[in-house]
């Protein structure tokens, strides 16, 4: 007895030392700890496309311009200013002087010439660091001159308007060139640029950490340093925020939203992104060859408790094609209301009774939201007049091999989301008559319309902005009202951040900027 | 003995070649590719040929098996598309933490299963067995991925105790005790089914051993019922239970899967999801053929130790 006591107490004690060290030792001020989703695949700028990996890298490094606080319009960064010429051929960029990288070596013309060059050209000696996978944003380049250190001229093959936003995607971040030829194509894990956080470390899987470079030419940040931490599971993530062991968490589920607002420990952040949810309908065959059906079917889907029951608020009604985020944005274009009785009139005046519809939905992807829950929905809202949807889930990648391949023949209609920081991308690639699969594009839905290939051309020639904005408007408007797609939701972005954390922003571009945020 | 570890190994080798050539081709069979998973929204045609072309995947499928085998025996397992890494590097280092968590979930399942079996078979019908019974059991049919959500929602969120995950502590960690804090709760959860299936099989074992006729005479000889419980039945017991301790180590390095993901733990499992999801062939090979190879010597330390214990086998 007086033994079992003994043992007893014994393991007390052991247990008693193991759990009493503080579990989420209050995480020091000024060090602020990020919960990113996935483990970074590279930290060089040329090289990666995911959103997870730019919230770092546009923290290290710098590009010529950069999207204005709040919006997506672009403003000078390491470029100071820039002039284009009357055909919209030839930029020239006047560049930032006396900045360093951190590696100490100097920002100029040469420099930047370098980091376009590795990209796209196949006989430059660095160009085996890649590949690099979003270097056609820049093949319009032909040629790129350096009349002085502080000017660099890039000559484009054709007059290009998307130009200046590419320049401002993560992709065109500058990379220090004595860091690329010193460390070749491990220099994604040797990161070096001009930005505001200087690279420290990388432990696969568990962090990245950036700390305050002193010498930026913007001012030295407020924080000490920044940890990166990649949790891939959501409810890891979660419980990671509220135990204390992360400061700001992207990507918060819908169903925790409430857990966080209801909090006064922390504070939910919202902002609206270049992001757009839709069905792809199939307008080559079957009853979505009709307008008035596809109209039909906009008509019939409650795209309220979409946004607002299925994901909690964390996304809005979607107007048309064009996110909101975009200055062009017709802002004006009134979603199609949830309006049941019309629809069905509208399938009785084409003739369609008891159709039945194939209808592809993912299990998760980039951008896609809830999609087994939101197709779910869809399906019976469409039942409710009369339209019977067999649904096919698919994982995303098998899920994007068929649908990126054309609907002809499988299906009437699947899930879609896009992401793009320039306006162009997203209808240029998915909208025109041109850009059907077999030519390269992702119009599979078949949608031909010949005033919107002209708009869609001209919007993408023209360098006067206002003219631009006319331009996709009138094409907003058309689409609208041909209704090639069943528009749903724009996604607004979410992160949570401890109260302790001030000046955190999150911009409509996805990036998460570390420069003026401070912590106590 | 070496002729027969020898021998052993060398039956592995046509194994591993299976397995290498499975992997491959299940990699290849997959639809989606690796440039449309690095493209994402701009995989269009004509971008998937250039990138693919780049990862030499424009390749026919025999020619890119056999020149990764080839290089696989001069001991480059190729670049990873996704993590842009070395395969090696990222497949030990990962394998590295797997074993950690799979050596602790092991040792756990290994001591307490044998305890349970023991102490049940002992006390067979009455009511530590039942309770035992009754505890496996649950243990055996509650999902891991859930028991170590709700570990976590106990002992990380709601009593803040214990790390809700990763390996370390992210700032200023380090050392073995923090090691331990964090291994506490994913080992615990990895170990939970092993430790039933374990103690399961050791009280069936021990039942069977205890009705043999020596254990009879040893009793009737007059020794201890300790001494005829741990001395002579459990070692005759132990000899088919060895054989599933190793089927089990391997089982909780499947498994760590699961418990890999729901704790952030930095292993293997976790990887090879990933690897698969964002289709990265080279890696997902790479760890397939190390998860192999392991698996192989697992069952190959098991049928040594049985033959160190059992003389029988020995011949």
């Amino acid at each position: 007895m007086y033994r079992n006591f003994l043992r007893t107490a014994a393991l007390c004690v052991v247990f008693g030392l193991f759990v009493s060290l503080p579990a989420a030792a209050q995480t020091p001020s000024g060090v602020l700890i990020v919960g990113q989703t996935a483990e970074p695949k590279s930290l060089d700028p040329a090289t990666v496309t995911a959103v997870n990996d730019f919230r770092i890298l546009v923290n290290l490094y710098d590009g010529l311009v950069r999207y204005k606080d709040g919006s997506l319009q672009v403003e000078p960064a390491l470029a100071m200013s820039w002039k284009i010429s009357d055909d919209g051929r030839v930029y020239t960029f006047q560049l930032r002087q006396g900045v360093q990288f951190h590696d100490g070596t100097p920002f100029n013309a040469e420099a930047v010439k370098f980091n376009f060059e590795r990209m796209l050209d196949n006989d430059n000696p660095y160009h085996d660091t890649g590949p690099f996978p979003l270097a056609f944003f820049f093949s319009n380049i032909d040629k790129i001159e350096t009349p002085n250190s502080y000017e660099v001229v890039f000559h484009l093959e054709q007059s290009y308007a998307p130009f200046l936003s590419n320049l401002a995607y993560p992709t065109g971040l500058i990379i220090s060139p004595a860091a690329v030829k010193k460390y070749g194509k491990d220099v994604g894990r040797h990161p070096n640029g001009t930005g505001p956080f200087r690279f420290e470390e990388w432990q696969s899987n568990t962090k990245v950490v950036v700390s305050a470079n002193p010498d930026y030419w913007g001012g030295k940040p407020k924080l000490k340093a920044v940890v990166f931490r990649p949790l891939t599971d959501a409810n890891t993530r979660l419980a990671e925020m509220l135990s204390g062991g992360l400061d700001v968490m992207v990507n918060v589920q819908p169903d925790s939203i409430k857990t966080f607002n209801n909090d006064p420990r922390f504070t939910v952040l919202q902002q609206v992104g270049p992001h757009v949810w839709f069905l792809i309908l199939n307008t080559r065959e079957g009853i979505f060859k009709d307008k008035r059906v596809r109209q039909a079917v906009n008509y019939a889907v409650n795209k309220k408790t979409l946004t607002e029951d299925v994901l909690q608020g964390t996304a809005t009604v979607a107007n048309g094609p064009t996110p909101p985020a975009f200055a062009w944005a017709h802002n004006k274009l009134e979603p199609y209301p949830y309006d049941p009785a019309k629809a069905r009139a509208l399938l009785k005046a084409a003739g369609v009774k008891d159709a039945k519809l194939v209808f592809y939905v993912t299990e998760g992807g980039s951008g896609m939201l809830d999609p087994v829950a939101m197709g779910t929905a869809i399906q019976a809202d469409l039942a409710k007049v009369g339209l019977q949807a067999r649904i096919e889930t698919y994982e995303w990648n098998t899920f994007l091999s068929k649908v990126n391949a054309g609907l002809v023949g499988k299906a009437d209609m699947a899930e879609m989301a896009w992401m793009t920081n320039d306006p162009d991308m997203l209808p240029y690639l998915t909208l025109r008559s041109e850009a059907t699969p077999a030519k390269g594009g992702f119009n599979s839905g078949y949608y031909s319309n010949p005033k919107v290939d002209v708009l869609l051309e001209k919007a993408r020639s023209t360098t006067d902005q206002a003219q631009r904005a006319r331009l996709y408007k009138k094409m907003q408007t058309i689409v609208h009202e041909d209704a090639p797609w069943l528009f749903v939701a724009n996604w607004r972005q979410n992160a949570v951040a401890n109260v302790r954390v001030k000046g955190l922003k999150l911009q409509p571009s996805f990036l998460l900027l570390m420069h003026s945020v401070s912590k106590d | 003995m070496f002729t027969y570890i020898l021998k052993r190994l060398l039956a592995a080798v046509p194994l591993l070649i299976g397995v290498s050539l499975i992997a491959f081709a299940i990699m290849a069979a997959l639809p989606g590719d690796p440039a449309t998973a690095i493209l994402g929204s701009y995989a269009t045609p004509e971008n998937i040929a250039r990138l693919n072309s780049e990862l030499g995947l424009d390749k026919p499928l025999p020619e890119q098996y056999l020149i990764w085998l080839g290089n696989i025996l001069q001991g480059d397992f190729g670049r990873s598309f996704s993590l842009a890494r070395p395969v090696l590097d990222i497949v030990l280092e990962r394998f590295g933490a797997t074993l950690i968590l799979a050596g602790a979930a092991f040792l756990l399942c290994s001591v307490f299963g044998l305890l349970a079996g023991i102490v049940s078979a002992v006390r067979q019908f009455g009511w530590v067995d039942r309770a035992i019974t009754l505890v496996v059991l649950i243990g055996i049919s509650v999902p891991a991925f859930w028991m170590g959500l709700m570990l976590i929602l106990l002992f990380a969120v709601n009593l803040q105790w214990l790390p809700a995950s990763g390996m370390y502590e992210i700032y200023g960690g380090g050392g073995p005790l923090d090691l331990l804090r964090h291994l506490a709760m994913p080992a615990i959860t990895l170990s939970v089914v092993a430790t039933g299936v374990i103690a399961r099989l050791t009280r069936a074992a021990m039942l069977e051993v205890l009705r043999q006729d020596y254990i009879r005479t040893a009793r009737a000889k007059g020794l201890g019922e300790r001494r005829v419980i741990y001395r002579h039945a459990f070692k005759a017991a132990l000899v088919s239970v060895i054989p599933v301790l190793g089927v089990q180590a391997g089982f909780v390095i499947g498994g760590a899967v699961y418990v890999e993901t729901v704790f952030q733990w930095p292993g293997i499992g976790a990887m090879l999801v990933k690897a698969i999801t964002t289709r990265d062939p080279l890696l997902v090979q790479g760890g397939v053929l190390l998860v192999a190879v392991s698996y192989l010597l697992f069952n190959l330390i098991a049928d040594m130790v049985q033959a160190a214990i059992d003389p029988r086998l020995r011949r």
